[in-house]
């Protein structure tokens, strides 16, 4: 690592951020579940399978279009756990208050947790308050925990995606960084972009009852382009994507132009990919667009013979080029 | 169906593209010798890496990327007067600032990234009224902006330092190292360091500079020229313009963006930049001075000039060892004939800026693993 202090880019979910995850997480707790490093850990009990998993939300600013830190500390955490084929069971809250943070904000925080936990159909059964000194957090941090129960013939997996699979796209991309950024700076963009926070464990568990499906991909931080390169690395297989396949708004595509900013990078808290044979991919693409959350869902891509665990991306005009691993945050350009 | 010039679909239609792309190939086959088309706007070389369009054009047309990038042509010695402004900040003094420049390695490769981990106050904004808000609310504080760019981003900064006159800010100030294209062009052809055969011309600074300023172009050197837009058809067809009067042997200038060029350019922008700045010899990364190819504060409006406000001298600092940024910047190498590059120089830890900024022709290659 060239840098001897953590960056902001260490925690924006593209190649840094693997770089942290490797020199220092797995470097000292490495064991063979946690290796597989996917959305949830799978912990196997022979007559029941589990999958577990944590995250930690810091988003600024707390309430934006769409959503708000509660909404996206559930959906999120339900999320990691559904993508793995896990039924979410029951999630922890652990919150970090700042000193001198409105109480009604945080009561607002609650009642938008609640009401997604409710749709979700998941309980919140344990948690835990701190409140640290003013000025030593951004208003409010949460972690949430989950854990969810997977049935024992589900086995969801990026390590069995096979040549002729396909990527289907559960949605539109990039809402939730634009709207976050636009809401963050007062951008003044218009076009009513609403982050697509959501829970998606409904969604998923409509095809995954008929179908099988080789891996699922919550698409968060680092975007699609993040998750198709970890999924070819885990796979060894390359991908190709096509530029026109992908679904994105024209608000979204326009805000993306004018800041300078691919919506391929950015960031969705309401979108998952999916790897799956043709035959089923069809059927799976049928049974999205009849849900509230993949109305626009698409098939987008396919995984190619080639043994080189690349991504590609077929523009418009017909030319190819590599898709590479994000860098890290997008920053908006000069001109 | 009718076509819908202002929809981006039109500008990515593949028939289109394969239709101009077939006369490409029939006019690089009547040339037949080896055409370099030198894109001079960061914009373009992010745009062609993005669609794949070197990939896709014969093999004797090639794009090579000029000094377009507005942070990637500041000069290492004003990149170093930039991030010392970070050590009188903290308590006294906030840098303001577009994302691009945040990364941008010193000669000693700290960056105002780096800067701000060890405590500066840096703030990145969309806008350079964003800086003005920033100073109004902070009256004790002074607040910088790092103003860095090209005839599209300095007229934003002209009327920003307006505006600040107007409404009685006077704790707010701007490093004042804007660029002018024509200049630059100039200095290429003059210099002959490059072979360049073609210009494509940056959009958007045209849009505010109009045509006129290209005319020495074909008078004087001779050399063909068409400005474009950012879409792949645009691009495209802009290779195609510029093929056809080499095959042709009539150099001009044409127009392929006049949806958004007019021959007058932008007669406000103009009109403000003419209030605020004077023409200086600007410094030019790995280049040095070029006559009168600079903006920078003049008159009463150069009390807002940072560099002066806090009295930080021109400094003279060597490119970083190794370092190709500044063959890149001229077209002489591409990005993946410098040593460091995708090895010690990534977009996370970059030794120069065309690693950095979103605009730089080594960021492209990387990003979009070029090889051609």
């Amino acid at each position: 690592m060239l840098y001897d202090k953590i960056l902001l880019a260490c925690g924006s979910g593209g190649r840094l951020t693997s770089e942290i995850i490797k020199e220092v997480f797995l470097k000292n707790f490495s064991n063979k579940i946690l290796k597989e490093l996917e959305d949830s850990a799978v912990l196997d009990f022979g007559s029941t399978k589990l999958a577990f998993t944590t995250d930690s939300y810091v988003v600024n600013p707390l309430f934006f279009p769409g959503g708000d830190i509660g909404k996206i500390a559930v959906c999120g955490t339900v999320n990691d756990l559904s993508v793995k084929g896990a039924r979410p069971y029951a999630i922890s809250c652990a919150f970090i208050i700042e000193e001198g943070f409105p109480l009604t904000d945080l009561k607002k925080i609650v009642v938008s947790m609640k009401k997604a936990a409710n749709e979700a159909g998941v309980l919140i059964v344990t948690g835990d308050t701190k409140v640290v000194e003013r000025g030593k957090a951004d208003g409010v941090f949460i972690n949430t925990s989950g854990v969810g129960i997977i049935e024992k013939k589900v086995e969801i997996s990026q390590s069995k995606i096979r040549p002729g699979d396909v990527v289907i796209l559960s949605g539109e991309l990039a809402a939730h960084g634009v709207s976050v950024l636009n809401a963050r700076n007062n951008l003044g963009i218009n076009g009513d972009i609403k982050s697509d926070c959501a829970p998606l464990n409904g969604l998923i568990s409509q095809f995954l009852k008929k179908y099988e499906v080789k891996s699922i991909r919550d698409i968060t931080r680092g975007g699609l382009g993040m998750i198709l390169n970890e999924a070819a690395s885990a796979c060894k297989f390359s991908i190709e994507i096509e530029e026109d396949l992908l679904p994105i708004s024209d608000p979204v595509k326009n805000a993306c132009l004018m800041l300078g900013i691919d919506p391929i990078y950015a960031a969705n808290e309401g979108k998952i990919a999916v790897f799956a044979s043709e035959k089923n991919a069809q059927e799976i693409l049928k049974l999205m667009k009849n849900h509230r959350y993949g109305k626009r869902a698409a098939i987008v891509g396919r995984v190619l013979s080639e043994k080189k665990s690349k991504v590609y991306l077929k523009t418009s005009i017909g030319a190819r080029r590599i898709l590479t691993m994000p860098e890290g945050e997008q920053l908006p350009r000069i001109c | 169906m009718k076509n819908n010039y202002f929809s981006e679909k039109y500008w990515k239609d593949p028939t289109i593209a394969n239709k101009i792309l077939r006369e490409i190939f029939l006019l690089s086959k009547k040339i037949k010798k080896s055409i370099n088309i030198m894109e001079v706007c960061g914009t373009h070389t992010m745009a062609i890496a993005a669609s794949g369009i070197r990939d896709i054009l014969p093999n004797n047309v090639n794009l090579i990327s000029g000094p377009g990038c507005p942070v990637c042509v500041t000069s290492a010695g004003d990149i170093d007067r930039i991030i010392s402004l970070s050590d009188i900040s903290g308590d006294k003094l906030i840098i303001t600032t577009f994302g691009d420049m945040l990364k941008v390695p010193g000669s000693g490769r700290k960056s105002l990234s780096e800067a701000k981990v060890n405590g500066a106050d840096v703030r990145v904004v969309y806008s350079p009224m964003d800086a003005v808000k920033i100073a109004r609310d902070n009256p004790s504080k002074e607040v910088v902006f790092v103003g860095v760019g090209f005839e599209t981003t300095a007229p934003l900064i002209a009327l920003t330092v307006m505006e600040s006159v107007n409404i009685n800010i006077n704790n707010f100030s701007v490093t004042p190292l804007f660029k002018l294209v024509p200049p630059a062009l100039r200095f290429l052809l003059d210099s002959k360091i490059a072979k360049i055969d073609a210009f494509l011309l940056p959009g958007h600074v045209s849009a505010v500079i109009g045509y006129e300023p290209y005319d020495f172009l074909v008078k004087e050197y001779n050399m063909p020229g068409t400005i474009a837009g950012f879409e792949p058809l645009d691009i495209l067809r802009g290779v195609e313009l510029l093929l056809r009067q080499i095959e042709s042997g009539r150099p001009g200038l044409d127009v392929e963006y006049s949806r958004a060029v007019k021959k007058e350019g932008n007669k406000v922008a103009l009109s403000v930049m003419k209030k605020v700045y004077g023409t200086y010899d600007a410094q030019w990364r790995a280049i040095g001075p070029i006559k009168n190819s600079g903006y920078t504060l003049s008159g009463t409006y150069e009390k807002y000039d940072a560099f002066k406000k806090f009295a930080i001298k021109e400094r003279k600092v060597e490119e970083p060892a190794g370092c190709l940024c500044g063959k890149v910047l001229l077209g002489l190498v591409k990005p993946n004939a410098c040593h460091h590059f995708a090895k010690g120089c990534t977009p996370q830890t970059p030794i120069g800026p065309c690693m950095v900024s979103s605009e730089g022709a080594c960021a492209a290659w990387y990003k979009y693993g070029l090889k051609r």
